[in-house]
């Protein structure tokens, strides 16, 4: 198994803490990812994993605590601030632009990513710097073929790739996959493992994911969500072994 | 891929038929003339500006997703910069010091359109950090907000407005002609149009997709959306500003009716019944509509209890206006 790089997070969270209403979403919330790692985030429905990814984006405030990405706090900066300083997010109920293509999609994040948009004559869909990095993200993603098909026509399977794609596409230093295994089938989701295997190293990663087999597969580290706090962390076969985490969580009745 | 190619050789063909169409246009002056029918070429006017006008508010509407439910403001705003100039021209007074009178079409236009775009960065700017239903509704309270202050504005005509005894002159060219007149305005239309069809497929014009189809996936690929979503509206503005200007010199006349809440929702109507979102249908939706009002208010003077239901039918059964029925009698599916 190959081990992580030690020390240096590249994303750290300090103590979080979000409230809606009576539920405590998100509560006393820390954790570290590592330069280069796969760090896997599991618990149950409800457990506040997709809200945790939303104060990661800027889309959530949180009620407290500190959230710094390459050693500086990000409280301030917008959605788009932190995406152009290098994090990026699939979601787990996919935002694609229905009435473009799969290439259209990447290609637009493509186009953020290369700076203002206020270019008003030239053709945006003839123009090669857009579209060969657009076509490598797709291939990346497991997606070459299916360039020119419009996301309305796709697969929910590959909705889910196109999220991937177009998140490579803003070339993030930090990742975060919100279930990007849910809704797929048996050999869909050994695509999806095998993708994410092929960019392991260059990227960080936060994988938020139901499905076992995947984290097992993939993650260095595995942390465990339950009622907006993490009741344990540690290696997969750490975790695997914690009582605690399969009596609240891999559904093993007795501990 | 297969849908390249055929992409290429479809554009080539509507190129080509847009070409023709453009030619049939410019001819129409000559053949209401064969028909007998001079007024043909003024009706033909009216459509042609207005067909700017319901363009510029299809950047934001249809392609933008904005719905500005205020768009005659930035029209009628543009017809008065013609009429104040018109005004000072004649009189000789001069404006805040300057003697600023002009009856230059060259002068006029392009100014109308700066003025109308300043209108529409300063309301745009505060309207667009709402969206929704409450985009809608301020943007109609803004244009409703300017209709009154010019219907209040008795140093220049108040609820009577301006009358512009001459048309704006060109240098070599007849404007008082109505066939020259009807060219000037075809030519701006085609430019127009030709810039429109560039917009929306330009980097620019594919943020504006974006944001119309999913603000929060804008978001998170590092897109702030607010200065693409003003810059679409002052453009959009000013192309209605241009259209009002024009406006403004066919009719001789301009007053706060043309930005009446009735005028954007007019120009709404254009764009939805033509198609929203599509390079022609604006202007199919103008000359529908002026044809049919003019057609339906020979017959009967309650011509609008007949044009309603009939505009209610056509936009409920062709699923995306006129371009909607265009693509269904073709049996393709690209606008």
């Amino acid at each position: 198994m190959a081990e992580p790089s030690g020390g240096d997070p590249v994303l750290r969270v300090e103590r979080l803490f979000k409230r809606f209403g009576g539920v405590n979403a998100t509560d006393d919330l820390s954790l570290d990812l590592r330069r280069g790692e796969i760090h896997a985030l599991i618990g149950p429905n409800g457990a506040g994993k997709t809200t945790f990814i939303g104060q990661l984006m800027g889309e959530i405030e949180p009620d407290s605590g500190r959230i710094l990405f390459e050693g500086r706090d990000i409280a301030a900066l917008s959605t788009p601030a932190r995406v152009r300083a290098g994090l990026a997010r699939t979601f787990q109920i996919t935002q694609l632009l229905g009435e473009e293509t799969a290439l259209g999609n990447v290609a637009l994040a493509v186009q953020a990513r290369q700076g203002h948009s206020f270019r008003f004559w030239a053709r945006a869909g003839a123009d090669e710097s857009l579209r060969a990095p657009a076509c490598d993200h797709l291939a990346a993603a497991g997606l070459a073929a299916r360039a020119q098909v419009r996301v309305h026509e796709m697969s929910h399977g590959e909705h889910k790739q196109l999220e991937l794609a177009v998140a490579l596409a803003s070339q993030p230093h930090v990742l975060l996959l919100d279930e990007p295994m849910a809704g797929l089938g048996a050999s869909e989701s050994r695509d999806m493992v095998e993708a994410l295997k092929r960019m392991k190293g260059g990227l960080s990663i936060l994988l938020v994911e139901h499905d076992m087999n995947a984290v097992f597969a993939l993650a260095d580290r595995v942390s465990v969500l339950v009622y907006g706090r993490i009741i344990a962390s540690g290696t997969p076969a750490e975790i695997q072994a914690d009582a605690q985490v399969r009596a609240a969580y891999l559904g093993e009745g007795d501990a | 891929m297969a849908p390249v190619v055929t992409g290429q050789a479809a554009s080539a063909r509507r190129n080509l038929w847009l070409g023709a169409l453009v030619a049939a246009l410019a001819a129409l002056p000559f053949l209401a003339d064969l028909a007998g029918q001079p007024a043909m070429t003024s009706l033909a006017t009216r459509i042609v500006i207005l067909a700017i006008a319901a363009a510029s508010l299809n950047l934001a509407l249809g392609y933008g997703g904005l719905v500005s439910f205020g768009h005659a403001a930035w029209y009628g705003i543009g017809g008065y910069v013609v009429g104040v100039l018109y005004r000072h021209y004649v009189s000789g007074d001069p404006f805040l010091g300057l003697s600023v009178g002009t009856d230059q079409l060259l002068v006029t236009l392009p100014l109308a359109a700066l003025v109308s775009g300043l209108f529409a960065a300063v309301f745009g700017a505060l309207a667009l950090r709402t969206s929704g239903v409450q985009f809608i509704m301020i943007t109609l309270a803004f244009a409703q907000m300017i209709f009154f202050f010019f219907v209040a504005l008795k140093a220049y005509g108040g609820d009577d407005g301006l009358i512009v005894r001459r048309r704006n002159s060109l240098p070599f060219l007849d404007t008082r002609d109505a066939a020259t007149f009807y060219w000037v305005c075809l030519t701006l239309a085609v430019g127009w149009f030709a810039f429109m069809g560039r917009l929306v497929r330009s980097r620019f014009g594919a943020v504006l997709a974006g944001v119309r189809q999913s603000e929060r996936r804008m978001a998170a690929i590092g897109v702030r959306t607010y200065p693409y979503k003003l810059a679409a509206f002052v453009i959009s503005g000013m192309g209605a500003g241009l259209a009002g200007a024009l406006m403004a010199n066919h009719a001789r006349f301009v007053s706060p009716d043309m930005m009446h809440w009735t005028q954007s929702g007019e120009l709404m109507i254009m764009v939805i019944l033509g198609g929203a979102g599509t390079l022609l249908g604006p202007a199919a939706g103008a000359a529908v509509l002026i044809l049919l009002e003019t057609q339906l208010a020979a017959l009967t003077e309650h011509w609008q209890i007949v044009l309603g239901p009939l505009l209610v039918l056509m936009i409920l059964f062709t699923r995306g206006g006129l371009s909607g029925l265009a693509r269904l009698v073709r049996g393709g599916r690209d606008g």
